[in-house]
């Protein structure tokens, strides 16, 4: 297990490196000049050569990437064209946005999936089985976009039960220490504000949640429905055991690992893919701030972020093969 | 058992939702309360509802301004991006302003000015008894010091300052010297006459920033910005918020009305629209053509139109070897455009059909011109003149975004597109994206496209000029048209002053440019602003921006 651990751990350097070229090849597969970008419509073309030459743009692509590679290795993610602001000062505060209505969204999504997926499995057929699936396949199918403005619409605006926008009042300061606003607000004991960044959450969070949610509710019951059928426990049924909590045991430990599979994919899918919810709910996070980046051109900014998620994505799914290696034994780590 | 554990916990969900609702809801309440009663017990005794008070209370003093994109500065004159000067304009003054709806100009931090004959010396009396927010005294060493700053930088640095022409050291530099000639009067010597030049000043961009702190920030002066605007910078959390506040010792008597301003982003324009109508911010910009119905049925809103300061077009490449070389193929293909109809279905309504360069805002407007009329046949019998009676084909490019003169390029393509058909000719749709499109537009790589202007300085010479002159060729002349007559024209009404005699020259080179037609002008639109109804003092302003120091809330 140890050793499984370590080299699953290794195998991530050539994959790291992968990514970085891939990351840095994107200013060539992406079509426009950002040089005309930065510079806009007024911009002459003397002033656009000029702007070329100040981002090293006219150097040959190899120099270009070992200089960027080099930066990378001293933990320099290069400087915003837009702001002028080094990225690693300010990323990790988009970062930290995304990851907390990640969170809260998996957390959604975990709980009502996979308990509607087990309960439908368990009552295989029954009108509960019908009603959820049906929901889960239009939870498939729902456009985001759509989702969140009819969110708001009911609940904030005709409603007002909820705010639509933002992460918390606009009008009250948080004093950042973790950039997690439920742990901030926890860690000062600000009651009031955690309710106010709560309540903030709710409408992002179900929005985001949707798609994991029906996907983790299908898997959940396909996976404990194919368990129940098996021998082992059609024989402990055989002998009596009912009971619901003894065989629930037996089989959510085995239907686990699929479902597993599912929740680890889907996290890192929603750490990139949160933009829409992001820019429907005014929610400042990484989603946007790479989705303003590439109206901008701004490189260094797209660069450093896709590499940053994809990086959280790869380690994500490295805890989750080491998951099943805990969970089933006997799965081959060679 | 099953069956009570699942009763059980559905149960307790229930329970804990209604709790966690009920628990916020009595947070509000206490909220509410406690300032209501505060207010019923100091006031005049008055009888009034709680809901009343609440409002009283609540609303208040500061404003939550929403809007599409964050600030990329908070130095205005490091860039040229209008989410900035939005801001700016609480911060920094400029010398001289712009009247509350139009860009003729009024006193600002310069009180009194005065031009010598020859157009070459500018002399501006200040306003005594200036501060900045961090303490030091506004005076004219403070002018001498900004236009200095700015000179010796370059384009990249100071984009705007380029409507001075160039920085220190060009030869089309038009400042030679900024000199204080006594603590509050400076004078500005300039190399050749410029007859923009007082409505450059005017311009956000050249807000006076303190040189006391442009000296301990340096690099960092964009995020402590300090100028002698009515509102002090207090923080700026990218894309989440600006927040400023009030300038206690604002040299205007009792300004501004605001406590505190707060600029939050929301970048989709219907979700800014749902946060309105939650109360949770109070003022937005960037509002659909199709939602401005909503919220006129809305009785808490109100809806604020922006004089219009842009044009939108359709411009040939006239250098091209394509029949709209010629001049009269693009008269008849301007016969085939339904302004009318475009206005209707892509503005809800919110535009004005377009026959010249610039729109009536804008002084030495021509309002004699008359525009080629909608009328197929006539196209038809121009274009059997020139020779093409079986029509052509061309490319017809349009933009891949949303710009505030064309919201949506691919349908107003279209339309052109049906309506050229009518006349046997074929244009076809291309797109690019918006990097690409600009870069291919200013090279001269396209038959025809889609394309706008919103204007800087509200001066005509920064719409025929920049736009048609042919020395504009390569930067804004996107057209390649050049034209020694207009060109003429446009150079005399540079070099004098005297703004009534350079009226009278636009007017002339509007007609040129209406009669060459290397563009179809197709509209002006108006910008619209929704607000809650209680906000009085908010006057948009065409530039795009516009301070709140008169904005407050009536109730």
């Amino acid at each position: 297990m140890g050793a499984y651990t370590i080299r699953r751990i290794l195998m991530l350097l050539p994959v790291l490196f992968g990514m970085s070229l891939l990351v840095f090849s994107i200013i060539y597969l992406i079509p426009g000049n950002p040089a005309q970008i930065i510079l806009g419509q007024r911009a002459t073309l003397e002033a656009i050569a000029e702007v070329e030459k100040q981002l090293g743009l006219d150097q040959p692509w190899h120099i270009q990437y070992v200089d960027y590679l080099t930066s990378l290795l001293q933990g320099d993610l290069g400087t915003s064209i837009k702001t002028d602001v080094p990225i690693s000062q300010e990323i990790f505060t988009y970062l930290a946005a995304t990851v907390e209505l990640t969170l809260v969204a998996m957390v959604i999504a975990i709980f009502i999936g996979v308990n509607a997926g087990i309960i439908s499995a368990w009552f295989h057929n029954s009108w509960f089985d019908y009603t959820a699936m049906v929901f889960a396949l239009i939870g498939v199918s729902m456009p985001i976009f759509w989702l969140g403005l009819m969110e708001q619409y009911i609940f904030s605006v005709q409603l007002d039960w909820l705010p639509s926008t933002g992460r918390y009042e606009a009008s009250s300061v948080i004093d950042p220490i973790t950039h997690l606003y439920l742990v901030d607000t926890l860690l000062q004991g600000d009651w009031k504000q955690f309710v106010d960044v709560s309540k903030h959450l709710v409408l992002p969070g179900i929005a985001l949640a949707t798609i994991p949610m029906a996907i983790i509710a299908r898997m959940t019951r396909s996976s404990m429905l194919e368990v129940m059928r098996s021998d082992y426990i059609r024989t402990a049924r055989a002998k009596g055991l009912g009971n619901f909590w003894v065989v629930y045991k037996h089989s959510l430990k085995n239907a686990v690992i699929p479902v597993l599979t599912v929740i680890g994919l889907q996290t890192g899918l929603l750490l990139g893919g949160a933009i829409l919810t992001e820019t429907i709910f005014g929610w400042p996070g990484i989603g946007r701030y790479i989705y303003d980046a590439i109206q901008y051109r701004d490189y260094p900014v797209i660069q450093s972020g896709i590499l940053l998620i994809a990086t959280i994505f790869v380690f994500i799914n490295v805890i989750v093969d080491l998951l099943y290696a805990f969970i089933d034994p006997r799965i081959n780590y060679k | 058992m099953t069956k009570r554990f699942w009763l059980a916990s559905l149960l307790l969900m229930l329970v804990l939702s209604v709790a966690l609702i009920g628990c916020s809801d009595k947070e509000k309440e206490e909220e509410t309360k406690e300032p209501a009663t505060d207010e019923q017990t100091d006031d005049t005794g008055e009888e009034t509802t709680d809901e009343e008070s609440e409002e009283a209370t609540e609303v208040k003093d500061t404003l939550v301004y929403a809007r599409g994109g964050d600030s990329t500065a908070l130095d205005p004159i490091t860039t040229t991006e209008g989410e900035t000067f939005r801001v700016t304009e609480n911060l920094f003054e400029t010398l001289l302003n712009y009247e509350d709806t139009n860009t003729e100009l009024v006193p600002g931090l310069a009180k009194e000015w005065n031009v010598s004959e020859d157009g070459l010396t500018y002399t501006f009396t200040l306003e005594e008894g200036v501060t900045f927010h961090d303490g030091t005294p506004f005076n004219a060493e403070a002018v001498v010091f900004n236009f200095d700053r700015w000179m010796n930088g370059d384009a990249d640095q100071f984009p705007y300052y380029t409507m001075f022409g160039g920085f220190k050291g060009d030869e089309g530099h038009v400042i030679k010297a900024v000199e204080a000639t006594d603590e509050f009067t400076v004078q500005f010597t300039l190399n050749r006459p410029q007859a923009p030049f007082l409505k450059n000043l005017a311009m956000s961009p050249f807000g006076m920033a303190s040189p006391a702190a442009v000296e301990e920030y340096g690099d960092k002066f964009t995020e402590n910005p300090v100028g002698t605007g009515p509102f002090k910078f207090s923080e700026w959390k990218r894309n989440e918020r600006i927040v400023l506040e009030k300038n206690e010792n604002y040299w205007k008597e009792g300004l501004p009305k605001l406590n505190k301003v707060i600029y939050t982003v929301i970048p989709e324009n219907s979700a800014r629209l749902n946060a309105l109508m939650t109360g949770e911010v109070d003022l937005i910009d960037g509002v659909n053509p199709s939602d401005v119905e909503r919220i006129k049925a809305d009785d808490s809103l109100q809806l604020l139109e922006r004089p219009s300061m842009n044009v939108g077009y359709m411009a040939f490449t006239v250098n091209r070897e394509t029949p709209m070389a010629d001049a009269k193929v693009r008269q008849a293909l301007s016969h085939a455009v339904p302004k009318d109809q475009i206005i209707e279905a892509f503005y809800g309504g919110l535009a004005e059909p377009a026959k010249t360069v610039m729109p009536p805002s804008i002084e030495g407007y021509n309002d004699d011109i008359e525009d080629y009329e909608y009328d197929l046949e006539k196209a038809k019998s121009l274009l059997a003149e020139a020779g093409y009676a079986d029509g052509f084909e061309f490319d017809l490019w349009y933009m891949p975004v949303p710009r505030p003169y064309i919201p949506e390029g691919q349908k107003i393509a279209e339309v052109l597109q049906q309506s050229f058909a009518q006349i046997g000719v074929t244009a076809n749709l291309q797109t690019a994206d918006w990097g690409t499109y600009l870069e291919k537009a200013s090279k001269g790589d396209f038959d025809a496209f889609l394309l706008g202007w919103t204007g800087d300085n509200g001066d005509p010479d920064n719409f025929i000029y920049t736009l048609l002159d042919k020395d504009s060729i390569g930067s804004n002349n996107y057209a390649y048209y050049s034209n020694d007559e207009l060109h003429d024209v446009l150079i005399e009404a540079q070099t004098i002053t005297d703004q009534a005699k350079r009226n009278e020259l636009y007017k002339e080179a509007q007609v040129i440019v209406h009669n060459d037609a290397p563009w179809i002008p197709l509209v002006h639109s108006t910008p619209v602003i929704a607000a809650k109804k209680e906000i009085s003092g908010y006057i948009p302003h065409p530039t795009g921006s516009e301070p709140v120091t008169n904005t407050e809330f009536t109730k």
